[in-house]
C-alpha cells in the first residue's frame, strides 16, 4: 500500500493543567485592587461572607474564592463571576476583619475592565 | 542552713526559677552545659510579638540572679541520684554536687531540618532555617548565597511539627507567630521583597499575636497561602520551586522563590531525654517529660523532690516558660512546707 496513512483518532487528549502557575500569572488586577481598596489584604478566608451570601445560595459564587483568585492572578472568567453579586452588603456586615466587601467587588470589576490585558 | 536546690539548665526557665527560689529563701546551684547562660534566647535577635531584642529579656533575667545563686557553666549533668531524700549530681567531667531538691529546666532542641529532606535543607543553597534567619537579622545582612538580595521569600510553617513522618505529632506553638514576626522583619529590611507564608493553620494563640498577623497583611502585604509544602526543587537558575495545594481554592499551586525559610519546631533537648532515661522518668509519645498531673501539678515529677519547669515538658513561649518557672519555685517551697524531707 502506498500513500498517506490515515491518522487514527483514539479519542484521547492531554488535559489542561489544573495547577496555578503563580509565576506565569499576571497580578496586575490584584495590584490595582490592593491600592484601590486596602482592606483587600485583610481577608483571612474564613468564609463568613460566602455563608451569608444570597447569590451564593443559588449559584457557586463565593467572595472568599474571588479574593483568592484575584490574589493568585487567576482572573479568567472572573468578570462574569462577580456579576452574580447583587451588592446587598450582607457580607460587609458579617466580615470579622472589616473588609469593605462592596467596594472591593466594585474595584475588582473596574480593575478587570481596565487593568487586565 | 538553707536548703539547696539544683537547677539544671540556665535558659529562660532556669534563670527565672533560680531568682524565684532565692527570693523564697533557698540556696541555688545553677548548672549550665554551655559557657554562658541564656539558652536559645541568646541566639534570638528579636522576640515576638513586639520585636524587642532578645538580649533585653536575657539581661533582665540575669540581673535578678543574686549572690545566693552559685552558677556552674560548661557542666553537662549526666547523673542525678536520689540518696536518702537528697540528690547527688555529677557531670560528664567528674564535677559533683548535692542538693535537697532538683529542678529540671533542660529545655528543647530545634528540629533538625535535614530530616525533612524533601524541603532541600543542606541540599539547595538558599534553603535556611528560622534560627539561621534570626542570626542573619543580628548581622543585618539578608542575602542569598550569591550575595544578591532575595526578591521573593517563602516561609514554611510546621517543619518538624504536626508531622508523623518525622515522629512529631504535636504543635510547637511558637513557629506560626515567629514566621509572622520574621516575615515583617524581612519587609523592614527589604521593602521590595515579596513574602509568602505557607501554613496548615495559623495558630495565633497568644496576646497580640492576631494583631501581629493583621499587621503583616495590612501594612506589609505578606501573603498567607494555606497549604503544606510537599517538596521543593531547584531550577537551573537557582530558584527554588515550591509545590503546594492552595487548599482554600482546591488547586495545586506552583511558585518560585529566591529563598526558603523553614520554621523549625521544638523537640526535647538531648539532655532532657538523657536525664529522663537515667532517672527512669516517664516520657510521653512526644518524648517530653510527664508531670504527675498536667493541670494541677505540672511542675511535679513522679520522683519526690524532683521538679520540672519550661520546655522540658513541652513547647512553650517565653512568657509561659517564665510563669512555669515561678510556679515550679512555689511547688518546691510547698514540697518542703509539707514536711517532706525534714532536716
Amino acid at each position: 500500500m502506498s500513500g498517506a496513512v490515515e491518522k487514527v483518532r483514539f479519542g484521547f487528549s492531554v488535559n489542561k493543567d489544573r495547577q496555578i502557575d503563580y509565576d506565569a500569572n499576571l497580578k496586575n488586577v490584584s495590584d490595582i485592587v490592593q491600592k484601590a481598596e486596602p482592606t483587600f489584604n485583610l481577608c483571612i478566608s474564613c468564609g463568613t461572607c460566602a455563608s451569608t451570601c444570597t447569590a451564593g445560595k443559588f449559584t457557586d459564587f463565593s467572595l472568599r474564592k474571588v479574593i483568592l483568585m484575584v490574589r493568585r492572578g487567576e482572573t479568567k472568567g472572573l468578570e462574569n463571576e462577580i456579576t452574580k453579586c447583587m451588592l446587598c452588603g450582607k457580607c460587609q456586615l458579617v466580615c470579622p476583619r472589616g473588609v469593605s466587601t462592596r467596594n472591593l467587588i466594585l474595584q475588582i470589576h473596574k480593575a478587570l475592565k481596565t487593568g487586565a490585558l | 542552713m538553707n536548703r539547696k536546690i539544683a537547677v539544671i539548665g540556665g535558659g529562660a526557665a532556669g534563670l527565672e526559677a533560680s531568682s524565684a527560689l532565692t527570693s523564697l529563701g533557698f540556696r541555688v546551684v545553677l548548672v549550665e552545659k554551655e559557657d554562658e547562660t541564656g539558652g536559645h534566647i541568646k541566639n534570638w535577635h528579636a522576640l515576638f510579638p513586639n520585636r524587642r531584642p532578645g538580649v533585653e529579656v536575657l539581661d533582665a533575667l540575669r540581673s535578678k540572679l543574686g549572690s545566693d545563686v552559685e552558677l556552674f557553666s560548661g557542666k553537662t549533668v549526666t547523673e542525678i541520684k536520689p540518696v536518702n531524700d537528697r540528690f547527688e549530681l555529677s557531670s560528664a567531667d567528674g564535677w559533683k554536687t548535692e542538693a535537697d531538691a532538683v529542678l529540671l529546666t533542660t529545655g528543647f532542641s530545634l528540629f533538625n531540618a535535614r530530616k525533612k529532606e524533601e524541603y532541600g535543607y543542606g541540599i539547595y543553597d538558599n534553603v535556611i532555617t528560622s534560627a539561621e534567619l534570626e542570626s542573619a537579622f543580628s548581622t543585618g545582612k539578608i542575602a542569598m548565597k550569591s550575595g544578591e538580595q532575595p526578591k521573593r521569600i517563602g516561609f514554611v510553617h510546621c517543619v518538624g511539627s504536626r508531622d508523623e513522618k518525622v515522629g512529631n505529632i504535636y504543635c510547637s506553638k511558637v513557629c506560626c507567630v515567629t514566621a509572622v514576626k520574621q516575615a515583617i522583619e524581612i519587609k523592614q529590611y527589604l521593602p521590595d521583597c515579596e513574602v509568602f507564608c505557607f501554613y496548615m493553620d495559623m495558630r495565633m494563640f497568644g496576646r497580640h499575636y492576631e494583631e501581629l498577623y493583621k499587621e503583616a497583611q495590612e501594612k506589609y502585604y505578606i501573603q498567607f497561602i494555606r497549604g503544606r509544602l510537599s517538596e521543593s526543587t531547584e531550577d537551573h537558575t537557582g530558584k527554588i520551586i515550591l509545590k503546594v495545594e492552595d487548599t482554600l481554592l482546591g488547586k495545586p499551586l506552583k511558585i518560585g522563590v529566591d529563598m526558603l525559610v523553614l520554621m523549625v519546631g521544638m523537640e526535647p533537648a538531648e539532655i532532657t531525654k538523657n536525664l529522663g532515661t537515667q532517672l527512669g522518668l516517664v516520657s510521653d509519645s512526644d518524648r517530653f517529660l510527664v508531670s504527675t498531673d498536667q493541670h494541677i501539678s505540672a511542675n511535679i515529677s513522679e520522683i519526690p523532690g524532683l521538679f520540672f519547669a519550661g520546655t522540658c515538658t513541652g513547647p512553650k513561649n517565653i512568657a509561659d516558660t517564665l510563669a512555669d518557672a515561678r510556679s515550679a519555685a512555689l511547688a518546691i517551697a510547698g514540697y518542703f512546707d509539707n514536711n517532706h524531707n525534714k532536716s
